[in-house]
């Protein structure tokens, strides 16, 4: 049914297909670092090539009951649930900025526990929903 | 047998059918505008710029889903030769970027009063700025290059290359640390997106795809014509 013609175009793209297949995944693997937006505390905890003059991120959830205001000053604790980082910011808050909810922060590292940020971004999760029920979902808990 | 179909029952497409689906979709559109502006509720976290949702995320699946088909319209044509699949893909590039150019613009909106920015280049994000250019050069290619089957050749190479690129899109939120939340709705668990948003989610989706299916049946009646036009021309 196919011509001759059609059927070694077929084999042509497959193969440039696979091929162009192969590249992405490698290049994809190797640039992961630069892919992750964003550290989580258990990352920065494993890694050592992190260096601590470098700009850059750290996310997660903000731990509850750690959030400390001081005049212009905040500080907070990132937690993975596994590992956790103190975070201290110079600055407002982002309105979205709250306890238990997702955040990243932009800076530098003073050591592995101990982050300085000059940036805070609200980071949302995937749900969506009215706040009647978000308040049922809390007494149910 | 499809090669003759297809484009000429386009051009007895008549203006009565377009103008049906004009109503059609005003309607949708018009009911999904007032269940997405004024029923549906504000979210318990960002409160009213929830609403920027139910233009982004439809707009978003139809720039995606409109690659695909460029996509895969632009082997099916590298493999067979067919010039109703190089229609359909050019007809369907300025649709796609358009809505992709929404997508990032009402993302933006959204993002500011969210995260607090208006753009970081995380992985959602750069991939979906490398759709549009994908969607440019696509569009740029039919634009300076004059010979048809020089243009076809390269569009479809551009299309294609750009396919690759969708499921990094799709699955950036999962292999990789992102700004980005998650996706919301997915084929294999019940959606982390309340119902009284859902359904004026689902009724804007509906809305917008029809609008995209006017604007590419018009689109393509014309291309086929200027198709036939450019061959009568050069056969005589």
């Amino acid at each position: 049914m196919l011509s001759k013609k059609a059927k070694l175009r077929i084999i042509f793209l497959t193969l440039l297909f696979l091929l162009t297949v192969s590249i992405i995944i490698l290049v994809l693997q190797s640039l992961e670092k630069n892919l992750v937006y964003f550290f989580s505390p258990t990352e920065i905890y494993n890694r050592s090539d992190i260096s601590l003059n470098k700009k850059i991120r750290v996310g997660g959830v903000v731990k509850k009951g750690s959030v400390k205001k001081e005049e212009n000053n905040t500080t907070f604790i990132i937690t993975d649930f596994k590992n956790e980082i103190i975070v201290s910011y110079d600055g407002s808050t982002p309105n979205l900025f709250s306890e238990e909810k997702g955040v990243v922060a932009e800076g530098k590292l003073r050591d592995k526990k101990y982050f300085l940020a000059n940036k805070i971004l609200a980071k949302h999760d995937e749900n969506y929903m009215p706040p009647e029920v978000s308040d049922i979902l809390k007494k149910s808990k | 047998m499809l090669k003759k179909i297809f484009p000429n029952k386009i051009l007895s497409l008549s203006n009565k059918v377009l103008t049906n689906l004009v109503i059609l979709m005003s309607f949708i559109i018009f009911v999904g505008l007032i269940y997405a502006l004024f029923l549906s509720p504000a979210d318990y976290i960002q409160g009213d710029s929830v609403r920027i949702m139910y233009v982004h995320v439809p707009s978003s699946f139809i720039a995606l889903g409109t690659f695909a088909v460029i996509g895969i319209a632009s082997i099916l044509n590298l493999i067979f030769k067919i010039k109703f699949f190089t229609l359909i893909s050019k007809s369907l590039a300025p649709i796609g970027i358009i809505f992709t150019f929404i997508s990032i613009l009402t993302g933006s909106l959204w993002g500011k009063p969210t995260w607090g920015v208006w753009w970081a280049w995380d992985a959602r994000l750069t991939s979906m700025f490398i759709l549009l250019i994908f969607y440019a050069a696509y569009i740029l290619v039919w634009k300076f290059i004059e010979d048809f089957d020089q243009a076809n050749k390269m569009s479809s190479i551009i299309a294609i290359l750009g396919l690759f690129n969708l499921p990094v899109i799709k699955y950036s939120v999962d292999w990789w640390n992102t700004l980005h939340q998650p996706s919301s709705i997915t084929l294999t668990s019940a959606p982390s997106i309340h119902y009284t948003m859902l359904i004026p989610l689902i009724i804007m989706f509906l809305g917008l795809t029809i609008y995209a299916l006017i604007i590419f049946l018009m689109r393509y009646k014309i291309e086929v014509m200027k198709f036939k036009l450019n061959k009568k021309r050069t056969n005589k």
